[in-house]
């Protein structure tokens, strides 16, 4: 299973939000894609998603355009956990993880001891098992944000994209939920590639890491080899100190103290606006 | 079900699910669901039997037995046959379409208070029917009218919010201006017309099974023979579609293309239903709110039970409009309003209510 974008441009009229970019993204691993706010990340998402049709140049799943594969075929092999999903009031966990199988579903087959199975697996994973019979609109959000994995999980994908799956979450659902994520990837051998707001978490998590800077892709690899203070400087437009995650030893930023960051933001152009201007 | 409801007891007292499988078929069987249908069956079986049996003449129900298998006198075959039984079945049928076009309505708009209206095709009857009712053209052109009327104003409304693609909020703002339009040239017909017409139409405007026959029957069924299994065919995409677009699109729906077959049905189905009856108020609105809180279900499996509550509800209002002021006959959609007005401020009350934390 493999996901790749070759030559790809994507907006929503007006300037190309992405431009021209090419990616491979390493099957069986967990990649995760960052970058400032309006850097193109998200709509780099939707676009391997097939939510965005490109403009031109393609997504190629195992080779083949998205756009020349049926929509249900695309779905049983990619799945998509949107940026803060809603679901209607009152629905319950179970009826939302069900909701995952309609790409396996026909009209006459709508639970099958396949659905039954998938379903029962990915309530299990993801510790949702217990909250089956609640509606979505009492939990809280780890647990939300758990059942709507669940659904993605339920539709049996190779590959899962996410879009930032840890905003609006506090720091221990933040972990529960990557936690999750890495153990997919490695006790079944899940593509993930995710959006991701927080480059110390995206370090610590993903074996692939891909910085985006104004539509194209700044730098990619493992983040031990892309992250350096450099990098965030153009990335991100901040100073930082790279030091080791005391934990895992993986690269984790350090913003700079801000009397230093003022001092030295005289020297290069302003660093808070760059994410924001189009590409020519 | 709401939040409330399903925090304190429902957890437990929810009946099992039941996997129902052959080598071709499988489906999830919700035995509340089931209970709910055949429960309806019930009610609008001894409603259906009440319909035909009490009135100006009354008929003893051994004698609608009678009538109906074949041995009943001349006299009670045309009172039962020609006059009420089509009563009765045009009421069930339109309280069916109305129900599931609000079900459809609501889910794919996301909103809960929405019902036909907002997509055009009861203002776009009312004018064309009330026109017809007004300007002296012969009366049998009635639900015609009103039909090509709803069919006409839903189109101009898709074709007014489709831009690349159907956005629900676009067309719940152009049905509501769309609607404001049509409303100002009915009021208008209505200020002009002939006094005696002028009433005729306003009963009409309410909603009224009073003196339909089976001419108003045969098109309402087949209406509901296409367009209910149409429904039921999209019922999965209506589900995958609530998620929201961008889960609809992952799970592999083609959104625009379920998004389109959904509005067709459920504005054909409104067309059809007031077509035969005028613009029954209240019903396509409230079906779905009731059949939901009986059934405890969201979303499209509540689908059969909408159809059932639909039809049970106008068929018992019509028995209640008939019978309260006897003999004067009411418009049955005085009498839905009268149950569904209450029921729209509830459901505001409770929408208005501070959320509850997560």
């Amino acid at each position: 299973m493999s996901l790749s974008a070759r030559d790809l441009t994507l907006g929503y009229g007006g300037d190309p939000v992405v431009a021209d970019l090419t990616l491979e993204l390493p099957a069986g691993a967990v990649t995760a894609i960052v970058g400032a706010n309006a850097c193109g990340k998200s709509t780099l998402l939707r676009g391997l998603a097939r939510l965005l049709a490109p403009r031109s140049g393609a997504v190629l799943l195992d080779g083949t355009e998205l756009a020349k594969l049926g929509t249900r075929e695309v779905a049983r092999r990619l799945g998509l956990l949107p940026q803060s999903p809603a679901a209607p009031e009152g629905l319950t966990v179970e009826d939302l993880v069900a909701r995952g199988r309609y790409p396996h579903q026909s009209w006459l087959q709508q639970f099958s001891a396949d659905d039954q199975a998938h379903i029962e697996w990915a309530l299990e994973v993801t510790d949702t098992a217990v909250l089956r019979r609640r509606a979505l609109d009492q939990l809280s959000g780890g647990q939300r944000q758990r059942a709507w994995i669940a659904m993605a999980l339920a539709q049996d994908t190779g590959t899962l994209l996410l879009d930032e799956p840890t905003t609006f979450l506090d720091m221990a659902h933040q972990v529960e939920v990557l936690d999750l994520l890495a153990d997919l990837n490695r006790e079944q051998g899940r593509t993930v590639v995710m959006v991701l707001h927080d480059l110390n978490q995206a370090c610590r998590y993903a074996d692939h890491l891909v910085a985006m800077h104004r539509g194209r892709i700044h730098a990619q690899g493992p983040p031990a080899d892309v992250v350096d203070a450099g990098m965030v400087r153009t990335v991100f437009g901040l100073d930082v100190r790279i030091v080791a995650d005391p934990e895992e030893h993986t690269p984790m930023c350090i913003p700079a103290r801000r009397r230093r960051r003022r001092s030295q933001q005289a020297d290069t152009e302003e660093p808070g606006t760059v994410s924001e201007t189009p590409l020519p | 079900m709401t939040a409330t409801d399903s925090t304190s007891t429902s957890t437990d007292r929810r009946p099992r699910r039941v996997p129902v499988r052959t080598a071709r078929f499988s489906r999830l069987l919700d035995l509340r669901l089931l209970a709910v249908c055949a429960g309806a069956v019930v009610v609008g079986l001894v409603a259906a039997a009440l319909s035909v049996s009490v009135g100006e003449f009354p008929i003893p129900l051994g004698d609608v037995v009678a009538t109906l298998v074949g041995t009943g006198t001349r006299s009670d075959e045309f009172i039962i046959i020609g006059l009420r039984l089509p009563r009765a079945l045009v009421g069930l049928g339109c309280g069916m379409a109305l129900g599931l076009s609000g079900l459809i309505l609501q889910t794919l708009v996301r909103n809960p208070l929405a019902a036909p209206d907002i997509i055009g095709v009861t203002g776009g009857a009312s004018l064309t029917g009330v026109a017809i009712l007004v300007l002296g053209a012969p009366a049998a052109l009635l639900p015609v009218g009103a039909f090509a009327g709803a069919v006409a104003s839903a189109t101009l409304i898709y074709a007014l919010a489709w831009r690349g693609g159907l956005s629900p909020f676009r067309l719940v703002l152009i049905g509501i201006a769309l609607a404001a339009a049509a409303t100002a040239g009915t009021q208008y017909l209505l200020v002009v017309g002939e006094l005696i017409d002028v009433q005729r139409a306003a009963v009409w405007l309410i909603g009224s099974l009073n003196g339909v026959t089976w001419e108003e029957f045969w098109p309402l069924a087949v209406g509901l023979v296409i367009l209910l299994p149409a429904a039921a065919g999209l019922a999965r995409s209506l589900d995958a579609l609530s998620l929201g677009e961008d889960s609809a699109l992952a799970l592999g729906v083609t959104v625009q293309r379920a998004r389109l077959g959904l509005v067709v049905v459920a504005a054909g189905l409104a067309a059809f239903a007031v077509a035969a009856a005028g613009p029954i108020g209240f019903v396509a609105f409230i079906a779905p709110h009731i059949a939901r809180r009986l059934t405890g279900l969201t979303g499209a499996a509540v689908l059969p039970a909408v159809a059932l509550v639909g039809g049970v509800l106008v068929m018992v209002c019509d028995l209640v409009a008939r019978l309260v002021l006897a003999p004067i006959e009411l418009p049955v959609g005085t009498v839905t309003s009268v149950v569904g007005a209450p029921f729209f401020l509830y459901l505001l009350h409770r929408a208005n209510r501070p959320a509850r934390g997560g």
